[in-house]
């Protein structure tokens, strides 16, 4: 058994698998409350990592920054955080308020319009290239040996750390704030939740503010790790974050963290050991999620869900 | 429950026995159609849209099938042969391909996005049974129904999964399905990191990213269709046969279960319609008509290239749909000559400039209900175009600088109205985050207020227009403006345009 490539999949599995999580958990929240597939989700991402990016410029480049490195990457993540965020709050105001009544798939199709007005905005704006984050040059990578087979590298370090901390931050403020318990509130019954004087539309906000700004957060790490960002990077990612979120269960937090995992891992282990892997490795990830609909339709951690007429 | 029922009435005898309880379940049954009905009167019998939709009605089937393709049957006879391939037979491949589509989303209520996968497998798969590429010749009356068999087996196949997922779940796998189909065209062409297969070993399938080139012309019985001509009217017949038969099976068995398994699977199920083989059997329909478009697609082509077959014709397919009606024949085809036309005409851009404020303004005087209102906003607009551009050419000289090109005496009008400054890379893009920002606030203002707020953003819209958004017309653009379409329309007519008005039952 060659062990360093073993370490060497599990490692890089590990790192897509955290961003992965983040994205799933942006879905998997929106999912809960609003019972609706927000497709921009992928494309919020992509315009998280960009904001990062152009932050980066603005402080002086990879090359050269103003500030010190690991600061300069904190801001990046506080700003694109936050503005995508906004998007996610705006986006659901214009493009899925006025339709939470309507048929089931209006608003899937007012999503997609959604998805494909942010990413030809974005090739629009910014044209088809990629752009470079230059990690290397920015914080200098290091990889670390744990033994002989074993390395991790610093940016592989941070995106998991990161990634576990967010979702830990997320689950406390889920389970322990009276916001969180206005969210699990909406998710359970909508109307009940209402009646009992919870603002709905506050707090569906609130959700997309929070998954918005995750999926900011990975489309940083995603800059971070693979060095280069694109304009049409929204929509695999976008693709593989739902399936995280519905292999691990969907509306389960936990589960589109483990579904992440899986997902990240099962990709980096197709690349590294499956025929034909290096290319079609994505149709690996399909599959799983097909054997996965087929044995379990709700999802590792997901409860039945009982139909309504 | 109406007030005062169950109460003595007068003279104090007893209260009336009330409503049996059947009757009143007899009406709540039919409630959902009757309210429907009355709402489509209501809605429709006004004005002179009104007239238009009674007029059509009253036309016989097909009547209105030949108005329908009325236009398309003379335009091969009045155009050129490069228009006619761009324009016309491009719009009733498009036509075809939406119908396909109708089946599964507009009469099964199934949302399938990975519908143009099945186009793609049909052109490909047409290519590798007859082509200089793949070295068979087969003729085209074998290889059609090959490839329209085992297109509808692998609709099937995707089918499948919609036994035991619902809606959304539906969407995503078939979302995958599409990425997974693009991703293996893109790399099944033999080379180092392509499978190998059992007993044949690597095979160059597809051709990879460079696509499947020299696909044979179709040969029917001996007869070769080289001309674009011919290729159009073998299309047009197609579209009118396939036409035809859904109109029957709209109105068949088949189609009313279809529409059942849309409104309410559920119910249906419990009222024994067979819902899992109707599912099944519109996936298999759908698929085949994307098969059958793909082999037309791919010998018009004569190549199938992967990057035809993404996301971006999925929205255009969709678009069609859903602009011509869920579930409406006849409005397909009008989707298909809008959304495949319009960026026809934007491909120059002079053409591009009078659709676009031809549209702005025809939009303004239709949505506006007083007529003074818009003809105030349209004058104020001019008004505050000229005065912006006044004061920025006495301060801001740079800010006029730039040039329309080819707008003959309508872009020398506008290079004295609209700003057009040297260097627009960074304050366009600026501008167009505004645009997107002043079009949702105007959204949330009323009255006057957003009368007012409309003329400043209509000027910001054509400053982004001359000077962003007419590079790309052809490529981001289109994009753009049919994804901004498809969340207006869902927000103002969620059943689409000439779709039918539909009750949801809480």
């Amino acid at each position: 058994m060659n062990w360093s490539l073993f370490f060497g999949e599990l490692v890089s599995g590990l790192t897509l698998g955290s961003i992965y999580a983040l994205i799933a958990l942006g879905y998997t929240m929106v999912y809960g409350i609003l019972k609706l597939l927000n497709f921009a989700h992928g494309d919020v991402y992509m315009v998280g990592a960009f904001i990062g990016f152009f932050i980066l410029q603005w402080l002086g480049g990879p090359l050269t920054p103003s500030v010190t490195p690991w600061l300069a990457v904190a801001i990046m993540f506080a700003v694109a955080m936050l503005g995508c965020g906004a998007l996610g709050v705006g986006i659901e105001r214009f493009a899925y308020r006025p339709l939470r009544d309507a048929p089931r798939i209006a608003p899937l199709i007012s999503a997609l319009g959604v998805s494909i007005f942010l990413q030809n905005s974005a090739l629009l704006l910014w044209g088809p290239q990629f752009r470079d984050y230059d990690t290397f040059d920015l914080v200098g990578v290091k990889s670390y040996h744990i033994g002989q087979n074993f390395f991790i590298s610093n940016i592989q370090i941070l995106t998991i750390s990161v990634s576990v901390g967010l979702t830990i931050v997320l689950a406390l403020l889920v389970s322990r704030t009276r916001t969180g318990k206005a969210m699990r509130a909406t998710s359970f019954d909508r109307d009940a939740a209402e009646m009992m004087g919870i603002s709905i539309d506050r707090v569906i906000s609130f959700t997309f503010f929070l998954g918005s700004a995750l999926a900011a957060a990975g489309g940083i790490m995603f800059g971070l790790v693979f060095g280069q960002i694109f304009s049409l990077m929204g929509f695999t990612a976008g693709l593989k974050g739902f399936t995280a979120a519905v292999v691990g269960g969907i509306g389960s937090i936990p589960g589109a963290v483990l579904g992440g995992f899986l997902i990240g891992l099962t990709e980096a282990f197709a690349t590294g050991y499956l025929p034909g892997g290096s290319v079609y490795a994505n149709l690996y990830v399909f599959a799983l999620l097909i054997v996965m609909f087929l044995i379990r339709p709700t999802g590792l951690l997901g409860s039945p869900v009982i139909q309504k007429v | 429950m109406t007030l005062g029922r169950g109460q003595p009435s007068e003279g104090g005898l007893p209260a009336p026995a009330p409503e049996p309880v059947d009757a009143a379940d007899r009406t709540r049954v039919g409630v959902d159609e009757w309210v429907a009905e009355a709402e489509q009167r209501r809605a429709a019998q006004t004005g002179l849209s009104g007239m238009v939709v009674r007029v059509w009605e009253r036309i016989p089937a097909p009547g209105r099938l030949a108005i329908l393709i009325g236009p398309f049957a003379i335009f091969p006879f009045i155009t050129s042969q490069g228009n006619l391939y761009r324009y016309g037979l491009i719009t009733i491949i498009y036509a075809l391909l939406a119908l396909g589509l109708n089946i599964v989303v507009g009469f099964a209520g199934l949302l399938d996005l990975g519908y143009v996968a099945f186009f793609g497998v049909g052109a490909y798969l047409y290519g590798i049974m007859a082509s200089g590429h793949s070295g068979h010749h087969l003729q085209a009356e074998i290889a059609i129904p090959i490839v329209v068999v085992s297109t509808g087996l692998l609709g099937l196949l995707l089918g499948l999964t919609s036994w035991r997922l619902l809606g959304d779940y539906l969407a995503i796998v078939t979302l995958f399905f599409l990425q997974a189909f693009v991703i293996f065209v893109n790399n099944a062409n033999g080379g180092l990191n392509d499978f190998s297969y059992p007993f044949v070993g690597k095979v160059d399938l597809t051709g990879g990213a460079n696509g499947l080139d020299q696909i044979d012309p179709f040969n029917l019985f001996g007869y070769h269709i080289t001309t674009t001509k011919g290729y159009y009217f073998f299309t047009l017949i197609s579209l009118i046969l396939l036409m035809t038969m859904l109109y029957f099976v709209n109105g068949s068995r088949t189609g009313r279960a279809w529409r059942a398994l849309r409104e309410d699977p559920l119910a249906a199920e419990v009222m024994s319609v067979p819902v899992n083989r109707l599912k099944l059997l519109a996936f298999m329909f759908g698929a085949a008509t994307a098969g059958f478009s793909g082999t037309i697609y791919g010998a018009v082509q004569s190549g199938a290239f992967p990057g035809d077959y993404d996301v971006g014709l999925l929205i255009t397919i969709y678009a069609i749909v859903i602009l011509g009606g869920l579930g409406s024949i006849g409005g397909v085809v009008i989707g298909a000559l809008v959304v495949n036309g319009a960026p026809e005409l934007l491909r120059s851009s002079a053409n591009a400039r009078f659709l676009f404020y031809g549209v702005l303004v025809l939009a303004l005087l239709v949505a506006m209900k007083p007529w003074y209102k818009p003809v105030i906003v349209l004058l104020g607009t001019i008004a505050f175009g000229f005065a912006v551009h006044g004061i920025a050419s006495a301060v801001w000289s740079r800010g006029t600088a730039g040039h329309i090109e080819g707008g003959g005496q309508f872009g020398r009008g506008l290079e004295h109205w609209v700003l057009l400054p040297r260097h627009t890379q960074s304050i366009a893009g600026w501008a167009y985050f505004a645009l997107i920002v002043a079009a949702l606030v105007l959204t949330m203002l009323h009255g006057w207020q957003r009368l007012l707020a409309l003329i400043p953003t209509l000027y910001l819209a054509s400053f982004v227009w001359e000077n962003k958004l007419v590079e790309q017309v052809s490529g981001a653009t289109r994009l753009i403006l049919l994804g901004a379409l498809l969340v207006v329309i869902m927000n103002v007519r969620p059943s689409g345009i000439f779709g039918t008005a539909r009750v949801e039952i809480v």
